[in-house]
């Protein structure tokens, strides 16, 4: 059965799959149907957006936030264990000298909850081989240049343990509500390859 | 000893790939297969750590080939079948 493989396209070869394990009583179709509805309509970066901008405006939730992130998540409404299993989240935060980014050298790990489903760019070879050596001039290929003298922690992500950046507050956003806020922020500047 | 999967550091994998306003997947199976993957886990047929190590334990030339889906697909077909899950017609 393995030696046809290669000959069956990938989407048939899926749905035959799926369907062997749905009549075998292995998993349920209405099982399928609500893990990827929960995931589509729950994961997004606008979760990542709310931690930063309760972060910016709260000092107090942005100190409990960098101590224990899991401990703070609950505060605006979210935690690390909707998926498979809770992972540990360490937020990183951006200064005026110091920048941080993300990746998983070994293959994909990312907090999907609070940033939505990874980007095809942050699971390339490409990536997780060169942001390692040379973080400077990949973030200039994201249209990110940092000066010489700020230095770039990269955080390597591992089955257990997740990062998130906290990104700089612009300049000039004294009189924003927290929702305005939430929307300068982008999933590139949560993962570190955009400033905000 | 490494994994094929260990490119940190290793050079030769080229430029960046950015798209720009990328759907969460490119195809309908790659969102099937993300679901039956968390499915399986979730009702036990087996773990999160044995499913990663089956990825990255793929033949070297078949990982770096397949695209990021394929090889979960792989590493599915291969667990069940270790198993005898779901795997008779």
């Amino acid at each position: 059965m393995s030696g046809e493989h290669a000959s069956v396209p990938v989407a048939a070869r899926v749905r035959r799959l799926e369907e062997r394990l749905i009549d075998a009583g292995v998993v349920g179709q209405d099982q399928l149907d609500a893990v990827l509805a929960a995931m589509l309509k729950g994961a997004t970066p606008l979760n990542g957006a709310r931690i930063v901008a309760r972060a910016w405006s709260d000092d107090g939730f942005r100190a409990r936030l960098l101590a224990d992130a899991n401990a703070a998540l609950p505060e605006v409404g979210l935690s690390m264990k909707g998926g498979i299993q809770e992972q540990r989240l360490k937020v990183v935060a951006n200064t005026p000298h110091a920048h941080n980014v993300l990746v998983c050298t070994l293959c994909s790990c990312y907090p999907i909850g609070l940033l939505g489903p990874s980007p095809s760019w942050y699971k390339s070879e490409a990536y997780r081989s060169r942001v390692v050596r040379e973080p400077r001039a990949v973030l200039a290929e994201f249209g990110l240049h940092l000066p010489d003298d700020t230095a770039i922690t990269v955080w390597d992500s591992s089955a257990e343990s997740r990062y998130l950046v906290l990104p700089r507050r612009p300049d000039g956003t004294g009189g924003l509500s927290e929702p305005e806020l939430a929307a300068l922020v982008t999933r590139e500047g949560l993962i570190g390859t955009a400033a905000v | 000893m490494s994994r094929v999967n260990d490119v940190g550091g290793q050079t030769g994998f080229g430029a960046l790939e950015i798209e720009a306003d990328e759907p969460p997947f490119h195809a309908d199976w790659e969102a099937r297969v993300f679901a039956l993957n968390s499915v399986l886990v979730r009702n036990g047929v087996y773990r999160l750590d044995e499913f990663r190590d089956t990825v990255e334990r793929l033949p070297p030339a078949d990982y770096l080939a397949a695209s990021y889906y394929e090889r979960w697909l792989a590493a599915i077909e291969t667990l069940l079948e270790r198993r005898g899950v779901g795997t008779g017609d």
